[in-house]
């Protein structure tokens, strides 16, 4: 039992990494990687939202959008499938909370919320928070897989981001033409990256 | 007159939403392995931004300013739902390849982006008319990237066999690197390097 | 603009309203065509396994039912093997059974990835005018590289050589694993030998090429670049045609013939 959620994680993580086997959550992945310090900042952000969302929609999934998911409330609801609502409660409860981390971190530690600046309100349109809950919704996890799942995808988004910061930061003495410096850098930097993660696909624990 | 032209053809090449705002990126990679797949993908988009745009506009002087961000992400979400709604009724086939990327659209940040930064500040019609130019230019890059992923990794244009396979008797053996996502990001990385070569003002400082 | 409470309660319950009704409407207009999208869907993989469509041919909705007219649904126990008549074959649905605790089982540790089975599945017959077996499509899945793979296997009337095979639904990447869409592949299944002589199911896509049917029967062509989705493939088939898939239905269809 422990084994499977063990090998979900480890998945998550590494085999199924959002940032560099999916390619979710790029925008903010590419503009916020120029310095290690903001961008551990964002990837800790990120675990903590995605930790608390997938499992909420879950909920949200199971019990109120499923087709004949609302039966514990009467049961002549069971005829309802309200799954097309599902983007706009997923986008829903992630906006929500990312709300609410803004002002916790605004009250608690001021001066990580100075640094993230405008990328804590861009976690809201992160599409890797969203596709996390969406693949959650696909691959029907239950309440405790969602848990392991929203925290490893989080985990393996993060660390792909603080490498890639590493990189770049070293990236900043090397002297490129001028129309490669930067971004198209970065872009095929990434690309290499991403070769190197698909030597995880196709591990099974 | 000329505003307008130049709100619409702006966004294609002196300030596109992929190479210089750095935004739209997911769906980038993911849907441009074949044209027709980034073609409806493109299509999706700008229908999408120009309603967004339009609607955000209308309202922006009636939307409170703490709750915007919440209500632009509404109005794009319900956009969206239509969207998807509409595919699977007429294009049944092609909602199915694109599949979970059509919610996704609801996250592409070049809508969310271009709510925010015009059309909060500026009048519905010419909101609409820069919703259309940001698409066209992220289509220009999606149909740009998926011309040669489709080309070189499967030999075939729209699903037209253009380069006869190896494995068909032909000569031409597909570039497998082309068929997955690094190859997108290598695509995307040298179109930036041509375009800031063709205009040099876009290049970033030390 | 900075507004006053009462205002931000009002302008989100009516940008709430207006969005729920504009989405709302949408869903349920379009509910029915979607619906019946899905089924012609499903419809036409039954049709381009069993042969009576091909891939290029471009079917309406009208001739897509024509055809699937002639071919028998029944839903079977998967345990036993024998007809659930109990069970309405227009409403059962293979998906929502399995996730259903109250319809299905956990399964057996297997390699096709396969979670829970449905205690029932939605299989098909073809038969002829003297309702003799033509042929038994089964609907099979198991996990691929990026998820399931949804297809149909046909069984010619001796139950053992494969008719065809087909996959409607899954996530592979295009060019490596998508190529289980490609018609020069499924045409490769053609003819193959599903079981050894033993009755245990042999069928493997290998690493390479294999031969013709006649020469290589148990074993079909690897999809270059895709490792993953072939052993996938493998896998999913030897579970299905095993004793935990549809092993004692065809049982019992054997045991009718030979009476």
């Amino acid at each position: 039992m422990l084994e499977h959620y063990v090998n979900l994680a480890v998945k998550s993580i590494f085999v199924e990494n959002m940032a560099l086997a999916f390619f979710l959550g790029m925008c903010s992945f590419l503009a916020v990687s120029r310095q290690v310090k903001t961008a551990i900042g964002l990837g800790a952000a990120v675990i903590f939202v995605l930790t608390i969302t997938v499992p909420m929609n879950n909920l949200i999934y199971m019990h109120l959008l499923r087709p004949g998911a609302m039966s514990w409330i009467h049961p002549t609801l069971i005829a309802y499938d309200l799954s097309f609502l599902g983007f706009l409660s997923y986008i829903g409860t992630i906006a929500a909370m990312v709300q609410i981390v803004e002002m916790v971190l605004d009250r608690f530690v001021p001066p990580l919320h100075a640094a993230l600046g405008i990328f804590l309100p861009l976690i809201a349109v992160n599409c890797a928070i969203l596709g996390a809950s969406l693949w959650m919704v696909e691959r029907s996890y239950t309440l405790a897989e969602s848990v392991v799942f929203g925290f490893g995808s989080g985990v393996g988004w993060a660390l792909a981001i603080i490498a890639l910061a590493g990189l770049r930061e070293r990236l900043r003495y090397s002297n490129p033409p001028a129309g490669l410096r930067g971004l198209g850098l970065t872009f095929i930097l990434v690309g290499l990256m991403a070769i190197g993660f698909m030597a995880f696909s196709g591990v099974q624990l | 007159m000329a505003k307008v032209k130049d709100v619409l053809v702006d966004p294609i090449f002196n300030n596109n939403p992929i190479t210089l705002q750095v935004l739209g990126i997911c769906s980038a990679l993911a849907v441009t392995t074949k044209m027709d797949t980034a073609l409806v993908m493109s299509v999706a988009v700008v229908g999408v931004i120009m309603s967004s745009n339009f609607f955000v506009s209308v309202l922006r002087n009636q939307i409170p300013t703490n709750i915007r961000i919440i209500v632009q992400l509404t109005l794009i979400a319900s956009l969206v739902i239509v969207v998807d709604q509409i595919l699977k009724a007429y294009l049944f086939e092609m909602s199915k390849q694109l599949s979970v990327f059509v919610g996704l659209i609801i996250t592409n940040c070049i809508i969310m982006g271009r709510a925010e930064a015009y059309a909060m500040q500026n009048p519905p019609v010419m909101s609409l008319v820069d919703g259309i130019g940001n698409g066209l230019g992220y289509g220009a890059i999606l149909m740009g990237t998926a011309f040669l992923r489709e080309l070189f990794g499967s030999g075939s244009l729209f699903g037209t066999q253009v380069l006869p396979l190896a494995t068909e008797g032909g000569w031409y053996t597909p570039n497998g690197l082309m068929v997955l996502s690094p190859g997108a990001f290598f695509i995307i990385g040298f179109f930036i390097w041509a375009v800031r070569v063709w205009k040099p003002e876009q290049n970033e400082s030390e | 603009m900075h507004a006053s409470v009462p205002y931000h309660l009002w302008f989100s319950a009516a940008v709430c309203v207006v969005c729920a009704v504009f989405v709302s409407s949408s869903a349920v207009l379009l509910r029915e065509r979607q619906v019946v999208n899905q089924a012609l869907d499903m419809q036409r993989n039954v049709l381009l396994a069993t042969g009576l469509a091909t891939d290029d041919e471009q079917l309406s909705r009208e001739d897509v039912e024509a055809r699937f007219a002639k071919i028998r649904q029944i839903v079977i126990n998967l345990r036993t093997g024998e007809e659930a008549s109990e069970i309405d074959t227009a409403t059962f649905d293979q998906r929502i059974a399995t996730a259903d605790v109250s319809k299905s089982r956990e399964a057996q540790p297997n390699n096709a990835g396969l979670r829970r089975i449905a205690n029932h599945a939605l299989v098909y017959e073809l038969r002829e005018a003297n309702d003799k077996l033509d042929l038994v499509v089964l609907p099979v899945r198991g996990l691929g590289l990026w998820g399931m793979l949804y297809g149909f296997i046909a069984l010619d009337a001796d139950l053992k050589t494969i008719h065809g095979l087909t996959f409607y639904e899954h996530k592979e990447t295009p060019g490596l694993g998508g190529e289980v869409d490609n018609p020069r592949w499924k045409a490769l299944w053609s003819g193959r030998q599903a079981f050894d002589a033993s009755a245990e199911p042999t069928i493997e896509v290998i690493k390479g090429l294999a031969g013709p049917a006649r020469d290589d029967p148990h074993r079909v062509d690897g999809l270059a670049g895709a490792t993953m989705t072939s052993r996938g493939v493998t896998n999913l088939l030897q579970f299905w045609l095993g004793s935990d898939g549809f092993g004692p239905y065809l049982d019992v269809l054997r045991r009718r013939m030979e009476i």
